[in-house]
């Protein structure tokens, strides 16, 4: 949109890589003279706040000056040679379809800083907390910045050890079971993945991203780009998560801090779609077409059993806690995402893309909800709130409970909110799959997965009956309305979202060009 | 007619022979020094290490050779390439590390060890792990073998009535001494079958040995190789080591961790790569096998450790190293199958090398524990952060470095090197059983990483380091920080050239 000059973009995406990684670096030293603050925790926060900011607006000036009318192509970049024994280059770059994530990860991790700065969550020093936020920031954003395998693969496991340790540490009940359950699947499968990977360099002599995709598998024999997809496939899978590898991401939801679970739903589970997208889709075509319906029945089963895990939790007397209830409908949505990518046709993938992205507005918003809830009122578990008639939120906190309102039927995919196109253009590329791809069984995915999405329907709409309405005792406690800061770290997520349903072009326009390359032979 | 006598090229064999000669020095100054003044010894000691490890630097620009047959230039029985000079780095250096870590631990009296003897050992030991990887000769290379070991049963022992020690001493002895004479048998097949002990000539001539003497061959190699993976504390011989470890001075079980295991490796390659390349067939498999079965029964071992033992944190980090054996393995046994023998062995050496630094490291920091908490169990370190956060950072930095995970990315690239060379070689099989290997690795280092950030228990006690172990496990940091920076510093090994 503005005429950034080349280096300058190069500057700004190495910035937003390295720069939560110095922060980090930073938030453990002692406070220079002058910005210790009213004391150490709230010096350290604040340096999270500033830093997470500057990357922000370093995510956001690099949108700006991004060639919105070449998305295929990758800009920003910069390719240096790293380490020549492995073949691994610094190569970074962002085109169309990593922009958006891009920026969703410095938004969420920026909204999450602040948050924690005005409501830290309960544990021990903020110091660290606010240096494992930044390391997660920086292996996040890498993940989708890099273009080297290897690089990938180094990125997608930076982000274990901080989650970990942000579970473990700040989390709720039984968290100690939660961060070993997510850190032993998350980590089982990027060692496979990583299997994968080295099959794929090694086969085609190049680690570099954008080189495999424009070769687009055909420097790879099919029985090797079967076992390479099948191994990557499973790492990603297990982030994604895919039914039935993700008995990992209820646990850790559960568990997790409140940022916790907004960054875990809303950045970390789409490095795994976006490996999808990223290196399988251009990279190993012929493999993936064989996985495609496998991957496809996997993920319409995922909408399927998200959905009922949800509707049993949200029954009465079921002891369902919110924050399970939540992660189970992200399963569901990501089966979704999933689906879309596995039709391989530009309009699935470009839903999936979508999904991804309303995916993480919205369940980053729905977990900070629910996080305001607990503050308020100690529990997350439903039949606690809801009592016999229901919490009544409407009436104790009017704010909180349309908030929560409006998450749970963006979430359930109204249209005009975000959640809407990307999962209406998933079912439309299962409508009419790839050319090769057998179409009565996608039809049947199709059926099933808009099945699912009553079943979505049903379930939200309890969960809002449960905690939003009620009859209101005259004599209980009002609580706490929605409060300043966290006005200020909703907000943008609440715009977000209605400015997505109301004009996906926004959206679409970046990705459509760079999923059509992608699908026709890799990237320029 | 050509002199009888070979030509020395001194420079070349210096590093070796400046450890032996100050081994010898500190010996007999042993005998004119006041008890008082003894800790004078241990400083010429590290000073001769340091010195025989600055000698490598005028090798570095070409291959030597020396004690070559007159008559074949070409067939020595010592050169100094770059293979040779890498491991003698990684084994100089690693005997410096321990030294510097025994200075303290000689220098707090109760102890009860000898100061001359210990000196004395240790440097043998170093001279003979340092001659080994030069070595291209069978009988240089059973000499080197025995001059790293031999002194190494008496540094376990060492500790003057001590039974746990003794116990250990001994078990190391027996197994160790039988796995030599097994190999030396099996060298004197391969003699009798081929008529030569240098290396490169019997590489040339096992291939055609007379049909009558093939199962004399065949003999001769795999008893051989079964002396060998002995040295690596490779399954099933591993037993000693837990026990060794648990009983040795701690500096000596951190010296048997890296250099014995430097010092088996070597031999192995030599034994393999260079002399037997035509028994690829025999050796390829069993080293494969050897090398699952290693690091499964070494990464299970260390998983069982109960963090409220005496002692659990040396013997996790023992068992550990029986399961880290098992890695280094992998890509030895890759060579067998790919075209490029020498990329495999790089990353080998490469994985050897980042392992020698962490591994040290993770020992200094235990020495350093182990000064005020004697038990050395896993639970001691619970809160190391609030007493001491710097060196919890760094052992939490050398743990994920041995776990293979960010922030250890020195780590995770060596065992990157490891699984490629698996891949490219198609032993598919063998990189999945060690992506396993890996997470059950990853259990138990990342639960004393967590440990080491709880909440102590009681007050903190802080006490100042030591200078000699600050020095030790600030060498080690360095070494781990930068190499994660700059992975191709040790990673090119695995990309050129290394005979």
């Amino acid at each position: 949109m503005i005429d950034i000059n080349e280096s300058v973009m190069q500057f700004l995406l190495a910035f937003v890589v390295v720069g939560p990684l110095l922060g980090a670096a930073a938030a453990l030293l002692p406070a220079p003279p002058g910005l210790k603050g009213k004391s150490p925790g709230q010096a350290v926060l604040r340096h999270g706040v500033t830093v997470t900011g500057a990357v922000l607006a370093a995510a956001i000036v690099l949108a700006l000056g991004f060639d919105h009318d070449q998305p295929s192509k990758m800009q920003a970049t910069t390719d240096i040679s790293w380490i020549p024994a492995l073949d691994v280059r610094i190569h970074l770059g962002i085109d169309g379809i990593s922009l958006p994530l891009l920026v969703l990860t410095a938004l969420l991790t920026f909204l999450c800083a602040l948050y924690s700065y005005f409501k830290m969550p309960a544990g021990p020093s903020p110091k660290a907390f606010v240096a494992l936020l930044l390391v997660l920031e920086s292996g996040t954003l890498a993940t989708f910045a890099v273009l080297d395998l290897l690089l990938f693969f180094l990125a997608f496991e930076t982000v274990l050890i901080p989650m970990y340790f942000l579970i473990a540490r700040w989390g709720g009940e039984d968290r100690s079971r939660a961060a070993w359950k997510f850190i032993l699947y998350t980590l089982l499968g990027s060692v496979v993945m990583l299997l994968g990977l080295l099959l794929i360099g090694i086969r085609a002599g190049t680690f570099d991203m954008v080189a495999l995709a424009t070769d687009n598998g055909r420097s790879l024999t099919t029985s090797v780009q079967v076992i390479a997809v099948l191994a990557i496939g499973i790492g990603l899978a297990v982030k994604t998560p895919m039914w039935p590898l993700h008995s990992w991401l209820p646990d850790a939801h559960t568990a997790a801090p409140t940022v916790g679970s907004v960054l875990l739903a809303g950045v970390l589970l789409k490095m795994g779609t976006y490996g999808f997208v990223r290196i399988l889709l251009p990279v190993a075509p012929d493999g993936f077409r064989t996985f495609a319906p496998c991957l496809a029945a996997f993920a319409v089963v995922g909408i399927i059993y998200g959905s009922l895990a949800c509707l049993a939790l949200a029954k009465q007397g079921a002891k369902g806690d919110l924050k399970r209830l939540i992660a189970y409908s992200s399963v569901g949505h990501m089966g979704f995402v999933l689906l879309g990518i596995a039709t391989m046709t530009p309009t699935g993938v470009n839903g999936a893309l979508f999904a991804n992205i309303a995916h993480g507005l919205i369940t980053g918003l729905l977990f900070f909800l629910v996080g305001g809830v607990k503050d308020r009122t100690g529990t997350t578990d439903l039949d606690t709130l809801a009592e016999e008639t229901g919490a009544a939120l409407y009436g104790k906190a009017p704010r909180l409970g349309g908030l929560l309102a409006f998450a749970a039927v963006a979430s359930l995919g109204l249209p005009g909110l975000a959640g809407f196109w990307g999962e209406m253009l998933a079912l439309f590329g299962a409508f009419e799959p790839a050319a090769d791809l057998s179409r009565p069984a996608f039809l049947t995915f199709m059926a099933i997965a808009a099945f699912g999405t009553l079943l979505t329907a049903a379930y939200m709409l309890i969960v809002v009956r449960r905690v939003c309405m009620g009859a209101a005792p005259q004599e209980a406690p009002k609580l706490t309305d929605v409060r300043t800061y966290e006005f200020a770290a909703w907000t943008p997520l609440v715009a977000l979202t209605v400015v997505a349903g109301l004009w996906p072009r926004a959206l679409l326009g970046l990705t459509d060009p760079a999923v059509q390359q992608l699908l026709a032979g890799g990237t320029r | 007619m050509s002199s009888l006598v070979q030509s020395v090229d001194w420079l070349a064999v210096a590093p070796p022979v400046i450890a032996a000669v100050v081994a010898l020095v500190v010996l007999v100054a042993d005998l004119f020094l006041e008890d008082s003044r003894k800790s004078l010894l241990g400083w010429v000691s590290v000073a001769g290490l340091a010195a025989s490890a600055l000698m490598l630097l005028p090798l570095v620009d070409g291959d030597r050779s020396t004690f070559c047959l007159t008559g074949h230039a070409d067939v020595c029985s010592y050169t100094a390439d770059r293979f040779t000079l890498i491991i003698q780095l990684l084994v100089l250096g690693g005997a410096l590390l321990a030294a510097l870590l025994s200075v303290t631990a000689l220098g707090s009296t109760d102890r009860g060890l000898p100061e001359g003897e210990f000196w004395f050992l240790l440097l043998s030991s170093a001279a003979g792990a340092a001659l080994l990887p030069a070595s291209r000769d069978l009988a240089t290379l059973v000499v080197a073998l025995e001059v790293a070991s031999l002194p190494a049963f008496a540094l376990v022992g060492l500790r003057h009535g001590d039974r746990k020690s003794s116990e250990a001493a001994l078990k190391f002895f027996l197994s160790s001494v039988t796995a030599t004479a097994v190999s030396l048998m099996g060298i004197s097949f391969v003699y009798a079958s081929t008529g030569t002990l240098y290396l490169t000539q019997v590489a040339d001539r096992i291939a055609g040995v007379d049909g009558q003497l093939h199962t004399l061959a065949q003999t001769g190699v795999v008893l051989t190789l079964v002396g060998f993976a002995f040295k690596t504390a490779a399954v099933p011989f591993h037993f000693w080591v837990p026990d060794t470890y648990v009983g040795a001075p701690l500096p000596i079980a951190a010296y048997l961790s890296v250099v014995g295991k430097a010092v088996g490796f070597s031999g192995l390659i030599l034994v393999t790569v260079v002399a037997l390349p035509s028994y690829a067939d025999v050796w390829g498999p069993a080293l494969a096998a050897l090398a699952a079965l290693t690091m499964t029964v070494g990464n299970v071992g260390a998983l069982r450790q109960q963090a409220t033992r005496a002692y659990s944190a040396v013997r996790l980090l023992a068992w550990s190293s029986v399961g880290q054996a098992g890695y280094l393995l992998v890509p030895v046994a890759a060579a067998a199958y790919s075209d490029d023998a020498q990329r495999s062995i790089g990353s080998t050496v490469a994985y050897a090398l980042m392992y020698g630094a962490v591994n040290l490291g993770a020992f200094a920091v235990a020495a350093l524990v182990g000064r005020t908490r004697t038990l050395n169990r896993v639970a001691d370190y619970r809160g190391l952060y609030a007493s001491n956060p710097l060196t919890a950072l760094l052992l939490a930095f050398f743990l994920l470095c041995l776990a293979g995970l960010p922030p250890g990315i020195i780590g995770l690239f060596a065992k990157v090197t490891v699984f490629s060379a698996a891949v490219d070689a198609g032993l598919g099989w063998l990189a999945v059983v060690m992506a396993v290997n890996v997470v059950i690795a990853l259990f138990y280092y990342l639960q004393w990483t967590a440990l080491l950030f709880r909440v102590p228990e009681g007050s903190p006690d802080r006490h100042r380091a030591p200078a000699p172990l600050t020095a030790a496990i600030a060498l080690t940091a360095v070494a781990g920080v930068v190499l994660s920076g700059a992975p191709q510093l040790v990673l090119r090994f695995a990309d050129t050239g290394l005979f």
